[in-house]
């Protein structure tokens, strides 16, 4: 709060003063943040040595074979697999459409606000009950979107349980849920590009599509990269489509389920936490390998004004 | 002339784009509504095709509160929200103050270990939470579902950013005024950083209205489930009978429809500027 000389003087009364202010400031969150985070980290890797004791016997140690058992089960590589293919669809696929959609939206055009409260409308409804409505749009018998195929003369699609077609579905439901969320967030970014730098490029003769990758790519960067990001860590994490969706006894259960729903059906529903808890790490592993790898490429396309 | 015309069709060519866009989002929730008033005959009639229910029947509605304990559903549900925000954005506020503005031993430490957090997929939490609720026999109460959000360290981040940006020069003067480091906060930083609160009590009560993993795990009666988790259940209950599932879906969802609805701009700005934030 002050410009103290840096000196290894003796803390005047103000300092220890602001020191305990601080402690005590910061001292909820702390203490709130190790006994709910920090200790659950190290008690998940603790437990993924372990294999959990059925009827309240003990857990017992197994070194690294959840870890061997992992690399084998077929069913996490397909896991890792569904999560990284899902992951892969919805970013590119929702960055882009929503790219286009804020650019549109932040000329001025007429009921702009109105648009943008309706783009957003998805990302307030709760996954369970979104996904209950797209469920019922997907029925097989009955499902309106097999009615517009009928129509359309395109023959029915098993949205749900055909196992080549259900991740598809779900990357639908991924895609229009997040759209409004990023709209918003690049709208703020666009605002903040100068109106001359339009101007400027429309005297050096610049087409919509020239300003469109010389100006608003490059000066909406940051927002981008922040956008790309933390919806990547979100999809990475996805489940709450999945479960609602996807039946442990669905044919489609082998080639939708992710790495989240995997791990909620080894802890919660088969009690094996120790291997649960196996799969998370290899989530937090390839979570901080991506996460790396853009900060890594970060310096290559963002632009920091 | 030519250019008016021009730009007349510009406009009708980006007009129909964005109608056809905002039809697809709010589509289902139309379907969703339209759905819970039909019969299941007519829900499930494909020809003729039947758009609209013959008549507004509310049976369905009537059918799924009676069954389910709404009221409990959506008490457990504010109660969860409600203490999220109330805690998060208060400890939240209270740190990221001590982070931004004041000068004390072990601060970059305490500040590495919240950013250290955010990173880190939050399923790595929930095993050893679980245990730990569940070791102080408090499952499904609303304690359990309050839990994990007491602190908050994605909170904590974005209010820094907010009280970054402060001029020093207010505490200076207000030093000069007699006032310790506890009042400056209450009366002088926390009215100045007000969009900042407002920001995060959205974005935590959005998030802990959509959550549905843990309130699945720890609260799995059903009279101390939230909407998201009953709706789990409700599904499995009444798999084929689609007609009374939307109506639970409705009513799972218009309360915070209808506030973000009345509070639009609110939402947005909130969204925006954290987005912007961070």
């Amino acid at each position: 709060m002050f410009n103290y000389s840096i000196s290894k003087r003796k803390p005047t009364k103000r300092q220890v003063n602001e020191w305990f202010w601080g402690w005590f400031f910061i001292a909820p969150t702390i203490v709130g943040l190790i006994i709910l985070n920090l200790i659950p980290i190290i008690q998940t890797m603790y437990l993924s040595f372990f294999r959990t004791g059925a009827f309240g016997r003990g857990n017992v140690f197994i070194g690294f074979d959840n870890y061997v058992r992992l690399f084998n089960d077929a069913q996490v590589w397909r896991a890792t697999a569904n999560t990284l293919l899902y992951t892969g669809l919805v970013i590119p696929i929702s960055i882009s459409i929503s790219l286009v959609i804020a650019v549109l939206l932040n000329e001025k055009i007429f009921a702009r606000t109105t648009y943008r409260t309706i783009y957003f409308i998805p990302m307030i409804a709760a996954p369970a009950a979104v996904t209950m409505v797209w469920k019922w749009l997907y029925n097989r018998e009955f499902g309106l979107l097999n009615y517009l195929m009928d129509w359309l003369g395109l023959g029915r699609v098993d949205w749900i349980n055909n196992p080549n077609v259900a991740l598809i579905s779900i990357v639908i439901i991924g895609i229009w849920s997040i759209i409004g969320y990023n709209v918003v967030l690049m709208l703020a970014g666009l605002q903040e590009i100068p109106k001359d730098y339009y101007e400027a490029s429309v005297i050096d003769g610049a087409g919509p599509v020239s300003k469109f990758f010389h100006i608003t790519i490059p000066l909406l960067s940051p927002t981008l990269f922040f956008i790309t990001v933390t919806t990547i860590i979100q999809s990475m994490q996805v489940f709450d489509f999945i479960y609602m969706m996807i039946d442990v006894a669905s044919p489609a259960y082998d080639n939708t389920v992710s790495l989240v729903y995997l791990f909620y059906n080894n802890s919660f529903k088969y009690g094996e936490r120790g291997y649960g808890s196996a799969i998370v790490m290899l989530l937090l592993a390839i979570i901080m390998i991506i996460t790396v790898l853009q900060m890594k490429a970060q310096k290559k396309w963002v632009n920091y004004r | 002339m030519n250019s008016t015309r021009k730009k007349l069709y510009k406009s009708i060519a980006i007009h129909t784009f964005l109608i056809i866009g905002a039809f697809i989002m709010v589509f289902p929730f139309i379907w969703m509504v339209l759905t819970a008033f039909k019969t299941v005959t007519e829900s499930t009639s494909m020809n003729p095709f039947v758009f609209f229910p013959s008549e507004w029947r509310w049976e369905n509605f009537a059918t799924v509160l009676e069954q389910n304990n709404f009221i409990r559903l959506y008490y457990n549900t504010l109660a969860m929200m409600f203490w999220r925000v109330v805690c998060g954005v208060m400890f939240s506020a209270m740190a990221a103050f001590a982070f931004a503005r004041l000068t004390f031993p072990g601060r970059d430490f305490f500040f590495g270990l919240v950013l250290f957090q955010m990173m880190v997929p939050v399923q790595i939490f929930i095993i050893p939470q679980y245990l730990m609720v569940d070791a102080l026999g408090m499952r499904n109460t609303i304690f359990a579902l309050v839990f994990p959000g007491l602190v908050s360290a994605f909170g904590t981040f974005l209010l820094r950013q907010f009280f970054m940006q402060l001029p020093k020069e207010l505490e200076e003067a207000a030093i000069l005024d007699g006032a310790n480091i506890g009042q400056i906060f209450l009366h002088i930083m926390l009215p100045l950083v007000r969009s900042g609160l407002i920001a995060l009590g959205i974005f935590t009560a959005l998030f802990a209205f959509k959550d549905l993993m843990w309130p699945l795990i720890i609260n799995s009666e059903p009279n101390s489930a939230v909407l998201a988790s009953a709706l789990a259940r409700i599904q499995g209950a009444y798999s084929i009978h689609y007609p009374q599932l939307m109506a639970a879906a409705v009513l799972a969802i218009w309360p915070m429809l209808a506030v973000y609805l009345v509070f639009q701009r609110k939402f947005i700005e909130g969204i925006s500027t954290s987005g912007g934030k961070l």
